[in-house]
């Protein structure tokens, strides 16, 4: 039998609720509706799920999704052993086993047809059929399936089919307000108010050039990491473009313009 | 009058007048002046000096002209660049004088003072006599390479036109603006007059391109951004230029067509060109935001002007509140008028006054004493403590600033002007609106003129460079391309060589379906892969428990080969194609037509995006590019007519056409971009004598459509090709030696290029 506990979310994440998502989101729970969540890069969709797995005290099982990943992969598949071959549960059919929330993490970036796998568990039936093994899994009562895409890349090719799409319940992640944002930053990493609100203003900066040349602006968690360094004593104009110019351009534009706005900030 | 009687009353200038003699009566009329300033600046020996070069150019035989400008200019020469730049300037004109230039003396002469203030060393000047001594050389003409008979058609205008372009150029600059006038109108007096007179459209193109500081267009992109990206505002950049206006100094502004700014920004100090234009946008910025617009009519200019320096620093106040860092830029671009600069009693002061005053609204460390100005600096403050505050209030502080510092001496005419204009600020013009639209008694509507709108026949004609390898630069706006679409024959024609080749159109359509996508692969036997291959593993477990070596590779995996290739195909279509191919009955033409509609065909059969374009030319003003088929049409019987009407004339310019074709080309989304430029001979055109300047400017276009992810291929006809090809496309060619085989070699070498 698997341990439920190594999944388990040990101590509360720090997670600042937008809107009412957090209530909305144990609603979902209580009639086991998967969920899920949209938005882009690092405003704190991981973060959120996690929060939510620790707040109704369910293991969590996080798959970072990659366009390798195939159904096998999620669901299991024969091991050869020297006297015979054997099988091994993927994370989807642990979860389903063990009653967890199966997190799939960026899930475009697997492929279409993998993605696919996930269907029969996501409405009424609630049950994985292991066709390999012969095997009809019915999921565990608090098992929850969440998934988490970035609608920003804009691709044919990355997207979610119809079929998939509407068997969730979905909530929409955006950067939070520069307000709560600069909360955020100051009870993550415990830097001033005064300097938080000022790398926050540099985040915006570059959220207005998305499209312009950049695919995504400053995320909030580069917006941390930035927090972080400054904190740990380095030249706040240094931090900024260590943490959130260079990461996201090599567009000498771009990169020139975004470094004109930490000047102009930190005068 | 008989000069030679003037009667000096000092016996010095007596003596000066005799050492100069010359009996010019003209001369005579500013000798006094002259010397009076000559005196006050030069020392003895340079007086001497100048006494004796005015002796000697008055002898020249040319009139009074150049030794009255040389009297008149070079107290003032060698004030800026020192008396040691005599010897030069007087070795330059005896040059002039030995060559048919002499005409070109006097206005060397007359600008040499101003162009002597720009360059304020005698090293530059040096620069420039070696300049203008080469440009003399090189244009001079001659008759069969015997004589300097023809002066230089250019120099004249050159020189009457280079105190303006040094303020414009550097001396480098001004090199090679001349080098390239000199380079491509050395044959042609009338254009050159044109070039150097700065009259031609490439002459003030070029000027432009080697101005110094920040040109706009090179940073209209991160002006973009920083609108966007700090602002959240975005407008059309409009360039207006500076260089052609001295007297009006145009100023920043911005209406519903755009934000108009100058064309270049020397760098100021410390603060570069960049963040100049910068500043003028966040200026702009700053009034959209938060200036409304007020009515004019009943305030005075002095009030109007006096509200305008206070709304400024309003938003400026403001801006600097969102982007601290403003403030340094801000602050080092406003003038710092000195107190007491201006005289109250002769001079109108006003301006001096605002200008002080927005210097001490900007900079808490203003160190101004004036108790007016301070008291109304700290009630500014007070208003925007609480918040915005709006132009209306702020107006209201300017008229009773206004109102408190009132002089008499504002209305005299003599206006203080020095360090009162803030060049980053914008004219206002948003700031006010007229109830009346004058001061007439009635203003009659008038009626708008609706110019009926020309027809156009065909598309207006594009513009390309054209690389120079003399210089390494391009040539702005050089070729003017014409594109039409080609003229349709009769479909059926090539219907009927499609036919003809029926038997190498089997061949051809095997080798097709080994080359079209099959989109999903398997991949079997794999020692890692994404599934386990059950048969190949039970294989191996048998061989296992069988004793034998088991075959760890049981798993497979899947991989899809799709095709995704944009295909360019650009004909030469140029006379040498009417000539028959060696050993057959064909012309060249004939045996191209074939080729491509086979290889059109075959790639139809493949489903990659296709199009093909002819060209040819004549000379740089007229290069014509067909279209015979676009992307989005089939091999269809519209296309078949075009091909089939193809013909042969004119000339190979091959640069132009290959970046007109790119232009489509690069828009097409796919991975793969191709270029095939099928060709019988190397590029050229009546109007360019070097024979290397087309291919290197051929290679140079390749060099382009390489960088923009687009691979040229060439496939030449012409068995000489060898010693140009290369050096063009450099590997990416094919010389097809025997043409009669071109029909089957055409689609096998694309075939090959993309399997």
């Amino acid at each position: 039998m698997i341990d439920k506990d190594q999944y388990k979310v040990q101590q509360e994440p720090y997670y600042q609720p937008q809107q009412n998502e957090v209530a909305l989101y144990e609603a979902a729970y209580r009639n086991r509706l998967p969920v899920m969540v949209k938005g882009p890069t690092g405003c704190g969709k991981s973060r959120f799920v996690e929060y939510m797995a620790w707040k109704l005290g369910k293991p969590l099982i996080t798959v970072a999704c990659n366009e390798d990943m195939t159904a096998s992969d999620l669901v299991g598949r024969y091991l050869l052993e020297a006297n015979g071959t054997r099988w091994l549960d993927g994370p989807l059919t642990s979860a389903a086993r063990i009653g967890a929330i199966c997190y799939l993490d960026e899930i475009v970036e697997a492929r279409q047809d993998t993605t696919v796998v996930i269907h029969p568990l996501t409405d009424h039936r609630r049950t994985l059929p292991l066709d390999k093994k012969g095997e009809l899994i019915n999921a565990h009562p608090d098992f929850q399936l969440v998934i988490s895409y970035n609608p920003g890349y804009q691709s044919l090719m990355k997207d979610l089919k119809q079929s998939t799409k509407q068997r969730f319940t979905a909530f929409d992640f955006d950067y939070p307000a520069s307000e709560l944002e600069t909360t955020i930053l100051a009870k993550e990493t415990g830097l001033d108010g005064a300097t938080a609100a000022r790398l926050v203003k540099i985040g915006q900066t570059a959220r207005n050039l998305k499209g312009h040349g950049l695919d995504e602006g400053i995320s909030t968690r580069l917006l941390v990491y930035a927090a972080t360094l400054i904190k740990d004593g380095v030249a706040p104009r240094d931090a900024c473009r260590m943490a959130l110019v260079r990461p996201i351009t090599d567009d000498a534009d771009i990169r020139e313009t975004l470094d004109h706005a930490i000047d102009a900030v930190f005068a | 009058m008989d000069v030679t009687e003037a009667e000096y009353q000092h016996p010095l200038m007596a003596a000066y007048w005799k050492q100069l003699d010359t009996r010019f009566p003209q001369v005579e009329a500013v000798f006094e002046d002259c010397m009076a300033e000559a005196l006050a600046v030069l020392t003895r020996e340079g007086l001497d000096a100048y006494l004796e070069a005015a002796r000697v150019i008055g002898k020249l035989g040319r009139g009074a002209e150049p030794m009255l400008a040389f009297m008149e200019e070079w107290p003032s020469v060698a004030k800026s660049v020192g008396e040691a730049a005599l010897p030069p300037v007087m070795a330059l004109i005896q040059r002039l004088q030995k060559s048919p230039n002499g005409r070109a003396i006097a206005p060397f002469l007359q600008t040499l003072a101003a162009v002597a203030r720009r360059l304020q060393s005698q090293e530059q000047l040096q620069h420039y006599l070696d300049i203008t001594l080469e440009l003399k050389a090189r244009t001079t003409g001659s008759i069969h390479g015997h004589h300097t008979t023809f002066p230089s058609p250019g120099l004249p205008d050159f020189l009457a036109q280079a105190p303006s372009l040094l303020v414009q150029l550097s001396v480098a600059g001004l090199r090679n603006w001349v080098e390239y006038g000199i380079r491509n109108y050395a044959k042609h007096p009338e254009r050159q007059k044109d070039y150097f007179s700065l009259q031609s459209a490439d002459a003030r193109a070029v000027l432009q391109r080697e101005r110094h500081g920040t040109l706009l267009a090179d940073v209209e992109r991160k002006l973009d951004l920083y609108l966007r990206g700090l602002w959240q505002d975005s407008d059309h950049l409009v360039p207006y230029s500076t260089a052609f206006d001295e007297i009006r100094k145009p100023v920043p502004y911005y209406d519903k067509l755009g934000m108009r700014l100058p064309d270049v920004y020397d760098d100021a100090g410390e603060i570069s060109g960049l963040d100049r234009y910068r500043a003028t946008l966040a200026h702009m910025v700053g009034h959209r935001r938060w200036s409304e617009a007020q009515v004019a009519d009943n305030w005075s200019p002095f009030q109007r002007m006096a509200v305008e320096f206070f709304e400024d620093c309003r938003v400026e106040t403001l801006l600097m509140r969102e982007y601290p860092g403003l403030s340094r830029i801000f602050l080092a671009l406003h003038p710092k008028p000195a107190e007491d600069a201006c005289d109250p009693e002769t001079t109108s002061c006003l301006r001096h006054r605002l200008a002080m005053l927005s210097r001490a609204l900007l900079d808490p460390e203003h160190g101004y004493r004036d108790a007016d100005l301070n008291d109304f600096v700290a009630r500014f403050h007070a208003i925007l403590e609480k918040g915005e505050s709006s132009t209306r209030e702020i107006a209201a502080l300017a008229l009773s600033y206004v109102a408190r510092t009132r002089r008499p001496s504002d209305q005299l005419a003599k206006v203080h002007f020095d360090g009162t204009v803030v060049d980053y600020r914008d004219d206002n013009r948003q700031l006010w609106k007229f109830i009346e639209e004058g001061d007439e008694e009635e203003a009659f509507d008038q009626k708008r003129k609706i110019e009926p709108g020309e027809e156009f026949k065909g598309l207006p004609p594009r513009h390309y460079p054209e690389w120079d390898y003399h210089s390494q630069t391009y040539r702005p706006d050089w070729v003017s391309l014409y594109e039409r679409l080609h003229p349709s024959g009769n479909a059926a024609d090539i219907d009927r060589l499609l036919q003809k080749h029926d038997a190498l159109a089997k061949r051809l359509k095997r080798l097709l379906d080994l080359l079209k996508p099959q989109d999903k692969v398997r991949v079997r036997y794999q020692e890692e892969g994404s599934e386990l291959d059950l048969d190949v593993a039970l294989r191996s477990l048998i061989d296992f428990k069988g004793g034998a070596t088991p075959d760890p590779r049981i798993n497979m995996s899947h991989k899809t080969s799709g095709r995704d290739i944009a295909v360019m195909l650009l004909l030469d279509l140029s006379e040498s194609l009417n000539e028959k191919a060696a050993g057959s009955e064909q012309t060249i033409l004939e045996l191209s037509q074939e080729a491509v509609s086979l290889l059109a065909w075959s790639i139809e059969k493949l489903g990659d995006p296709f199009a093909i374009a002819g060209f040819h030319s004549n000379t740089r003003h007229d290069v014509r590019y067909l279209h015979i088929k676009g992307y989005s049409e089939h091999w269809n019987d519209e296309v078949k007519a075009r091909l089939a009407a193809m013909e042969a004339g004119w000339s190979t310019r091959m640069g132009a056409a290959m970046r007109h074709a790119a232009h489509y080309l690069g828009k097409r989304p796919a991975d793969k971009k191709l270029m095939l430029v099928l060709t019988d001979g190397q590029p050229a055109d009546v109007d360019a004598q070097d024979a290397r300047l087309l291919i290197e400017d051929a290679r140079q276009a390749v060099k382009e459509l390489d960088r923009d992810g687009i691979f040229a291929y060439c496939i030449s006809l012409d068995p000489k090709a060898d010693e140009y090809v290369s050096d063009i496309f450099g590997r990416q060619y094919t010389v097809v030696d025997n043409i009669q085989r071109l029909p089957e070699k055409l689609p096998e070498l694309f075939m090959a290029l993309t399997k």
